[in-house]
């Protein structure tokens, strides 16, 4: 077991498959030479060469089709998006090609892509640097999205999202890079896909939380704690789509309370789906209606008394929490 | 061809289902127009049902206890010859719903059956429901409860259902400490707890012997609280007001009269021969009656984007019964003398306590007097009746102190308020006829003309 | 009625036109028209739904490329491609059966007459966004190189793509990293409704090569054998340089942009398509090809009844094709 960084994690693991197989290639802004605008990909074009790692012109739209495109004839491509708020000028690619190319036709040609980068609210990076998108995504049948929390969930499912023959969103977080956590070293340490965790056990109510907003959650969860007696169960999906619901299911069931936590805005976000499929196969057993604490409706502002409004704080997590707990 | 189809009536804005209590004719009997035929349960009263045509009672289509949509089809009266193939199947008795509980709840069979079994054999448990990672969602499988009709409508979450179900406890008993009062698992918990012997006191727990000497409690009655269900015609009550206060613009307008004189013309008009029994309240009407027509804009309500002013003047009287509150309508106020009105008041007033209304009676109020003059009430402001425009809050009549021509004297006074419907009419319009009430009040040979 | 004869670009020589290669385009291209035209019919019955973009016209254009491609070559296209799909060696009577939306339809029936695939057949589709997939072609030419192969993409676009961000992307990628990609547009003048001068600030859309450094040629694209020119150097170089070109095939259709658009509607007149029909692609090459002493009559016989015969076979195999399965929905959402 190993002490590493997310980004660290994130590149061993494109090493690992890298060497694994050679039909896997990097492809993306600054991913060569400069190593990743943030380090991501760092000694990758020194350990494999310019066949293998290969720095682009800006032109997402161009390099994502050229993944898909070599993907359709054998290839398995990891496109790197220098921030995902930039993967929206590819969305025609995404959508309309990678996602239904299998479909369209009749199962002949599977795109086994990864497009892969950071997203979410970081620091001060203003409207369109840090959005939550994987709304966008999750809603599209073919694709699936993966957002990891810690490093070890970095490594072990960007090692699954290589291996796996569908096109794989992958939403890391600016703000995540430098966090550390303990990563098993074994290069067959796999995380699989459509699995969650339970991060943190509890009795009293279930909170589904993942990504940087995650930590906030386990903050909130153990003032709750402190204070009103109140034992919270994390969930992290980690895949988002396809999700595992019945281990989220089984977790509402034992506690009889929900929360979700999301950066993005709460309207079509990832809580109104969760909420959903959990009204509607636990629904005897809650105890209050599912609780949604979402991002702000409003782009992310520059300032950074305003920025901290916009995501969900701590305090507004905890106030959720008693108030599920009628307290 | 003289084919009379009896339905259902609706009585009411909100009436959607009406329960038949009993038949008063049989399939066969001579009917006449104007005959009783039955009578019906509404959310209001009991009223009797007028046959509007003559012939023989053909049909019978709905039993005793039988709860039908309003509209239904529920007899037949004909001439023997009359082909009454044209009508199709007899009308089914629609799908019951208390009348109370507001909409969606799942027909039943018969009304107020505390049913044992289940109507449906329970679905098979969701051993394989929702599949890690899918999509679909298979719903929740559980053996659907046995429905009871006629339930109020308390507010607990699902969870505290199941449990109160669970543990035998009656929800309409629990007291919600949840948001909005809602019941939630904890208080069923502390219910299912209560019932459970209490663990014994740990030593040294109870409280040491107070010094002070206990104050004799006064006898209270045991339990936390007692929900008392809303009987139909609360509910129907409170689905009105809300009805009302929610969407109405009201504004209220007060004014003390004076009522020496018309105290005095009251007591003559008592001591003639063969006079009713003339209450204040009577008084009260013919005033409002011949006021209205010359204020024909409080006469008046709001229908759609007009304002509908009536050309008669009928009067809604509200009656307090234990239950709630039931508002009779005296037709062609402004028409009727002092007398008739008397008369006519206390016969809507005493079937309205025995709940033998008929149908018209309930409905078609222009304008309605609502006395709390006989408890000590010095005024109050009351909630228009919806559709009408205003309604007039009467309190009790006492001694004030007033000053006449400078001087400080006794004086009978009574304060009225009118509560308007702000769509409609205008504070002016509003003081104009209270003004007019008030003079024909302190003026009253007005109301014998 | 008189042929007119106009070369654009190099003249094509007549005589030493091979009987075999005569053959082989004539069918090819009379297939590709009287699939279309029994396309058309099948539409107009209701056997056929949604879009239908016919060819009619532009055989000469995908017929000249492919027929300088090896087997192992790729092709990607739009949804004007059933000619493309026909002429890469995709089975007939399976482009009908997915027109008809049934099983046994090159893509299972799920991707319709904009959606063709044939794996075997090194078909690549079969998209509906314009300039969508010309990314995807340079992903194509990409993964060869990559894997060191000597294969070649031809990727076909009509004029309406040439605006179009990814066009640019997908030329200045290919130019970057010398990708074995040929561009293919086919230039019939109008995309859906608009006329070239209406879309265009360049219309000699060959010139476009010359912003990232490739070589730009147009070609007559009514003239087979001028197509199969210029694409078979253009071929070549992918192949032995992996030096991409632009190719423009001047073409016309002589249908409307789908079957929803009469002829000659509201952006071009009857006049000018009863004046393209003269230069009909068909015509041009039979006459050539008597010419050349490459074709006569029993030969354009026997081709003529063998076309229609595997146009007529093609729609009872679709006729009795059944629909897919209901399970078939949701199935191939995921690898």
């Amino acid at each position: 077991m190993a002490i590493l960084t997310y980004r660290e994690a994130l590149n061993h693991a494109h090493r690992e498959e890298m060497e694994r197989d050679e039909r896997v290639f990097l492809m993306g802004e600054e991913v060569g030479i400069y190593g990743g605008a943030y380090k991501v990909s760092q000694g990758l074009l020194e350990k494999f060469g310019e066949r293998r790692v290969i720095d682009t012109p800006i032109c997402e739209s161009g390099f994502t089709g050229v993944g898909i495109g070599a993907a359709m004839v054998g290839l398995r491509p990891i496109i790197e998006m220098m921030t995902f708020n930039f993967a929206l000028v590819a969305l025609d690619q995404i959508v309309n090609h990678a996602a239904k190319i299998h479909y369209m036709s009749g199962g002949q040609f599977s795109i086994p892509l990864v497009i892969r980068g950071p997203g979410g609210p970081a620091a001060q990076l203003a409207a369109q640097h840090s959005q939550s998108m994987e709304s966008y995504f999750c809603h599209v049948p073919g694709l699936k999205v993966v957002r990891p929390t810690t490093p070890a969930d970095a490594k072990g499912l960007l090692k699954s999202a290589i291996r796996d023959d569908n096109p794989v969103i992958f939403i890391e977080s600016e703000v995540l890079y430098g966090m550390k956590g303990e990563v098993p070293d074994d290069a067959d340490f796999l995380i699989p896909l459509g699995v969650a965790e339970v991060k943190r056990p509890g009795r009293d109510v279930t909170a589904v939380a993942y990504s940087s907003l995650y930590y906030r959650v386990v903050e909130a969860a153990e003032e709750v704690e402190r204070t009103d007696g109140i034992s919270v169960e994390i969930i992290d999906p980690r895949t988002l789509r396809p999700m595992d619901t019945e281990t989220i299911l089984t977790s509402v069931r034992k506690t009889h309370r929900a929360l979700v936590a999301e950066s993005g805005a709460g309207f079509a976000g990832m809580g109104s789906e969760i909420a959903a499929f959990i009204t509607e196969s636990a629904f005897d057993d809650l105890d209050a209606p599912v609780w949604r604490v979402c991002g702000a409706n409003a782009p992310m502002p520059y300032a950074r008394n305003l920025e901290r409004l916009k995501t969900p704080s701590k305090d507004r997590i905890v106030d959720a929490f008693r108030k599920l707990c009628a307290v | 061809m003289a084919v009379t189809k009896v339905v259902m009536p609706k009585l009411s804005e909100a009436m959607e289902t009406g329960k038949l209590l009993r038949w008063l004719k049989q399939e066969g009997d001579r009917i006449s127009g104007g005959d009783i035929v039955a009578e019906i349960e509404t959310d209001k009263a009991d009223i009797e049902l007028e046959a509007f045509g003559s012939g023989i009672l053909r049909k019978v289509l709905i039993a005793p206890g039988a709860t039908v949509p309003v509209g239904s089809l529920i007899a037949i009266i004909a001439d023997p010859a009359d082909d009454l193939g044209a009508l199709g199947a007899a009308a089914q008795p629609g799908p019951s719903a208390a009348a109370a509980a507001p909409a969606s709840t799942p027909p039943a069979p018969a009304p107020v059956a505390p049913a044992a079994a289940p109507a449906l054999p329970p679905l098979p448990p969701p051993a394989a429901a929702a599949t890690r990672g899918s999509d679909g969602q298979a719903p929740a499988a559980t053996a659907p409860a046995p429905f009871v009709a006629g339930g109020p409508r308390l507010k607990a979450s699902p969870l505290a259902k199941k449990l109160a179900q669970q543990a035998g406890v009656d929800l309409a008993q629990v007291r919600g400490t949840g948001p909005g009062g809602r019941i939630i698992q904890r208080d069923i918990q502390a219910v299912a707890a209560q019932s459970r012997p209490a663990p014994a006191a740990a030593p040294g727990a109870s409280p040491a012997a107070s010094p002070v000497r206990a104050v004799p409690a006064i006898a209270r009655l045991a339990g936390e609280s007692e929900d008392q269900p809303l009987s139909p015609l609360r509910a129907a009550i409170a689905r009105q007001m809300v009805q009302s206060k929610g969407p109405v613009p009201h504004f209220y307008v007060t004014t003390e009269i004076a009522m020496e004189r018309a105290s005095a013309l009251r007591e003559e008009l008592q001591a003639l021969p063969g006079a009713p029994k003339v209450t204040f309240t009577d008084l009260i009407v013919r005033a409002s009656a011949i006021t209205l027509l010359k204020h024909p804009g409080v006469n008046a309500s709001l229908h759609g984007e007009a304002i509908r002013r009536y050309r008669a003047v009928h009067l809604g009287l509200a009656v307090a019964l234990d239950e709630g509150l039931i508002t009779p309508v005296l037709r062609d106020a402004d028409q009727k003398s002092v007398f008739q009105i008397a008369s006519e008041a206390r016969d809507l007033v005493e079937r309205t306590r025995a709940r033998k209304l008929r149908a018209q009676e309930l409905s078609g109020a222009t304008f309605t007097v609502s006395n709390l003059g006989m408890f000590p009430v010095d005024e109050f402001s009351a909630i228009i009746n919806p559709p009408e425009g205003a309604i007039l809050a009467v309190g009790a009549i006492g001694d004030k102190p007033v000053v006449v021509n400078g001087q400080l004297a006794v004086g009978r006074r009574m304060r009225v308020t009118l509560s308007c419907d702000h769509r409609v009419m205008d504070g002016a319009m509003a003081a104009r006829f209270l003004a007019d009430l008030k003079a024909v009040l302190e003026a009253p040979l007005a109301l014998l003309v | 009625m008189a042929v007119k004869d106009k070369t654009g670009g190099r003249p094509s020589a007549g005589a030493g036109l091979d009987g075999t290669l005569a053959r082989t385009l004539l069918r090819q291209m009379l297939l590709i028209r009287r699939f279309e035209e029994k396309a058309a019919e099948m539409y107009a019955l209701g056997k056929i739904g949604g879009f239908l973009h016919l060819y009619i016209g532009q055989e000469a254009v995908a017929v000249g490329a492919i027929s300088v491609l090896r087997a192992d070559d790729y092709v990607i296209a739009g949804y004007r491609e059933h000619g493309h799909a026909l002429a890469k060696g995709v089975d007939p009577r399976r482009v009908m059966a997915e027109l008809f939306g049934r099983k046994d339809g090159v893509s299972k029936g799920k991707g319709g007459s904009m959606h063709m695939f044939d794996r075997a057949a090194g078909f690549l589709g079969g998209h509906a966004i314009v300039g969508g997939y010309i990314p995807i072609a340079t992903g194509v030419a990409f993964a060869i190189r990559y894997g060191d192969g000597d294969q070649v993409i031809l990727c076909f676009f009509g004029d309406g793509s040439v605006p179009q961000g990814e066009f640019h992307e997908s030329l200045n990628l290919a130019a970057l990293w010398k990708l074995p990609v040929v561009f293919v547009c086919e230039n019939n003048r109008y995309a859906m409704g608009t006329a070239i001068e209406r879309a265009l600030a360049q219309t000699d859309i060959r010139r476009f090569a010359e912003a990232y450094g490739l070589p730009g040629e147009a070609c007559d694209g009514m003239d087979v054998l001028a197509v199969r020119d210029t694409v078979s150097r253009a071929v070549a170089r992918a192949r032995a340089e992996r030096t991409p070109t632009l190719v423009e095939a001047r073409t016309y259709r002589f249908r409307g942009h789908s079957m929803r658009d009469p002829a000659a509607a509201i952006y071009r007149t009857k006049d000018e398509v009863e004046e393209e029909k003269r230069r009909d692609p068909l015509l041009l090459f039979e006459h050539r090809g008597r010419r050349a002493g490459a074709l006569d009559d029993s030969s354009v016989h026997a081709i003529t009844t063998e076309v229609e015969a595997t146009v007529a076979e093609a729609v009872a195999f679709a006729e009795t094709s059944p629909e897919p399965p209901a399970e078939w929905l949701t199935e191939d959402v995921y690898a």
